[in-house]
């Protein structure tokens, strides 16, 4: 599912060369739920952002379903985003004038994916909000909000879920809400990688990598309690 | 993304800062409208002109007398033309269908207890042919009352209207500097400029004004009409050698006598007039430069405002090319409502200013299509670089931007 080599990123700060991630690799497969752990500053969100597309990697080699993301072009990238990764942020990042089922919605209007008032549906029936569907962000609790950004994240069924500090933003209970959402989409099949540096959330997971420095401390398998 | 939901997406945030898009789309409304009644305006002025300059003619040569030199002088002084001068151009230059020599003064005229001032023009029988007059009442005068200088009138409509007021002219005498002149015909109006009356005139026969009106022998000039407007210039050829031989004017010498052609004159008016539409139009149109202006720049603060929005767009798989098309359309579809809107407003000011100033105004399709198209061009060119600059953001930085 997921190859990674190798991969490093060096930032240039100024005259200063800030390598913020060092020879990393590693395997995740189909339907694994991974945690990825560790102190700010020890790469985590570079990873996020390699894995999601956004960046691309100084040296090393990243593989998404046999696809090297290396050498595709930006729009093709574009494409990688829209139909293969789903983000879910830390602030949601909902478009605020737009309702629950259009923020969902979206994904499908760049993949030009007919259809989309359903799909969009369905997927916000999935996590429990059809009802909200015609709301928009302002007039929906923090919970809510990241219910929405989680359907708007698999509402094009990606390889997938990138989420980044899902719970960061949330009480404990929504966040204990949350990450069972995670665990019920991974127990159907979706792929999860997820950042966080709460322990509780990440012992849901199923194997943790810990970041230290740029590069991979320990990657463990947990028992992966699922609830 | 269809372009449909481009559209949608775009309204909505043209709505959403609905105070914002209004001022924006003003300076588009403005631009468009004054662009648009300044051409009416001077498009107005130019047919007008056009219109009634044309109503003397355009196939007339005109013979005056006076040096090279000193043209564009007043010539009344130079007394070099003759009535022989004329009469020997109908005689021997081919393609003319009419020849009329003038002289013309202001005087005075009385009738009962009314006076007016007004202009005395002497001259033939092909005058009333050559400047477009036509008789409302009442007849011309002949041959033989120009030959014999009889007191009669020809009179115009301002004339009339100034002495006669509602009684029938025809037959009455008229006081013309003291002497009696019988009213033999009436002109039809054919309207007047703001700085000159043809109406406000009257016709004699070119001997009597000589003779017995300013004491002259001389003519102030000949107008010479061309059958076919091709023609003038071999006729103002002709004329020239003609008259040469008849003043004995040497070789290489000056000539004491010019030929104008009226249609060169009809011409440069139009061309002044186009000049000052030009100007008009030129001027309106900085104001549309402006609007665009601001429309780059409230294009540049909404994609600042919404550097967050643009940065989720990307990370859901929007192409730069359709984040370059969202904000594109956001500052196309305020030139194009400001240009339709603008057209409207334009319309109206251009009615408005002829209801009330009174002057003639045309609002040309063309116009309208000019300042449109010019208005959607500044809403593409104004947009384009706020909408790249969106397109080009980084992604991780535009998600992370409070």
């Amino acid at each position: 599912m997921i190859e990674v080599k190798e991969l490093s990123k060096t930032y240039q700060l100024g005259k200063v060369d800030v390598h913020a991630m060092i020879d990393v690799s590693f395997r995740i497969d189909a339907g694994e739920f991974v945690a990825v752990m560790g102190p700010s500053g020890s790469g985590k969100s570079t990873l996020m952002n390699l894995l999601g597309c956004l960046d691309l990697p100084s040296s090393g080699s990243y593989l998404l379903e046999n696809l090297d993301i290396r050498t595709l072009s930006p729009n093709q990238q574009a494409d990688v985003r829209n139909k293969r990764i789903g983000f879910v942020f830390q602030n949601f990042n909902l478009l605020p004038r737009a309702s629950a089922l259009e923020n969902v919605e979206l994904p499908l209007l760049y993949g030009r994916v007919s259809n989309s008032h359903t799909i969009a549906r369905e997927a916000l029936e999935r996590v429990g909000l059809a009802e909200r569907a015609k709301h928009r962000p302002n007039e929906l609790s923090g919970g809510e909000r990241q219910r929405v950004a989680i359907a708007r994240a698999i509402v094009n069924n990606p390889a997938i879920v990138l989420a980044d500090e899902p719970t960061g933003n949330l009480d404990t209970r929504t966040g204990i809400e949350i990450i069972k959402i995670f665990s019920r989409l991974n127990a159907e099949g979706t792929t999860i990688i997820l950042v966080t540096h709460e322990r509780d959330v990440a012992s849901r997971a199923r194997r943790i990598i810990q970041m230290k420095d740029g590069r991979i401390h320990q990657d463990i398998l947990t028992e992966g309690i699922v609830t | 993304m269809l372009i449909y939901d481009l559209f949608k997406m775009a309204l909505r945030s043209l709505i959403a800062n609905t105070m914002r898009t209004f001022l924006t789309t003003l300076g588009m409304i403005i631009g468009v409208a004054s662009v648009i009644s300044m051409i009416s305006i001077g498009e107005g002025a130019r047919q007008q002109t056009l219109s009634t300059i044309s109503k003397f003619g355009t196939n007339i040569i005109t013979v005056k007398p006076g040096r090279k030199k000193t043209r564009h002088v007043s010539s009344d002084s130079v007394q070099t033309l003759l009535l022989s001068d004329a009469d020997a151009i109908e005689e021997h230059v081919s393609l003319v269908t009419g020849v009329a020599a003038q002289v013309y003064r202001p005087a005075q005229l009385k009738f009962g207890n009314k006076n007016t001032n007004t202009t005395v023009r002497g001259t033939g029988r092909d005058y009333a042919k050559l400047a477009n007059f036509v008789l409302d009442r009442g007849r011309y005068f002949t041959k033989e009352e120009i030959i014999s200088a009889r007191r009669v009138a020809v009179i115009g409509a301002t004339v009339v209207k100034n002495l006669f007021i509602d009684k029938n002219p025809i037959g009455q005498e008229l006081k013309v500097d003291g002497n009696n002149y019988l009213v033999i015909g009436v002109m039809v109006a054919k309207g007047a400029l703001s700085w000159y009356d043809p109406d406000d005139q009257i016709f004699i026969p070119v001997t009597t004004a000589q003779k017995r009106l300013f004491g002259m022998n001389h003519v102030q000039s000949i107008d010479v009409q061309a059958g076919k407007i091709e023609d003038m210039e071999v006729i103002k050829k002709d004329i020239d050698k003609l008259l040469r031989s008849r003043h004995e004017i040497r070789e290489g010498s000056d000539s004491d006598y010019h030929v104008q052609n009226s249609s060169q004159w009809l011409n440069s008016w139009g061309d002044a007039a186009k000049t000052f539409t030009y100007l008009l139009g030129g001027i309106a149109g900085i104001s549309l430069l402006v609007g665009g202006i601001g429309i780059m720049n409230i294009m540049l603060v909404s994609i600042t405002e919404r550097t967050r929005e643009i940065g989720i767009r990307i990370a859901i798989g929007a192409k730069k090319s359709e984040i370059m098309e969202q904000f594109l359309i956001e500052s196309v579809l305020i030139s194009f409502i400001g240009g339709g809107a603008g057209i409207i407003l334009g319309i109206l000011i251009s009615r408005t200013v002829s209801k009330i100033g009174g002057w003639e105004t045309i609002v040309s399709m063309q116009s309208i299509l000019l300042a449109f198209g010019f208005s959607v061009a500044v809403g593409v060119f104004f947009g384009f670089y706020p909408a790249r600059k969106a397109a080009n953001l980084n992604p991780i930085d535009a998600l992370r931007y409070e």
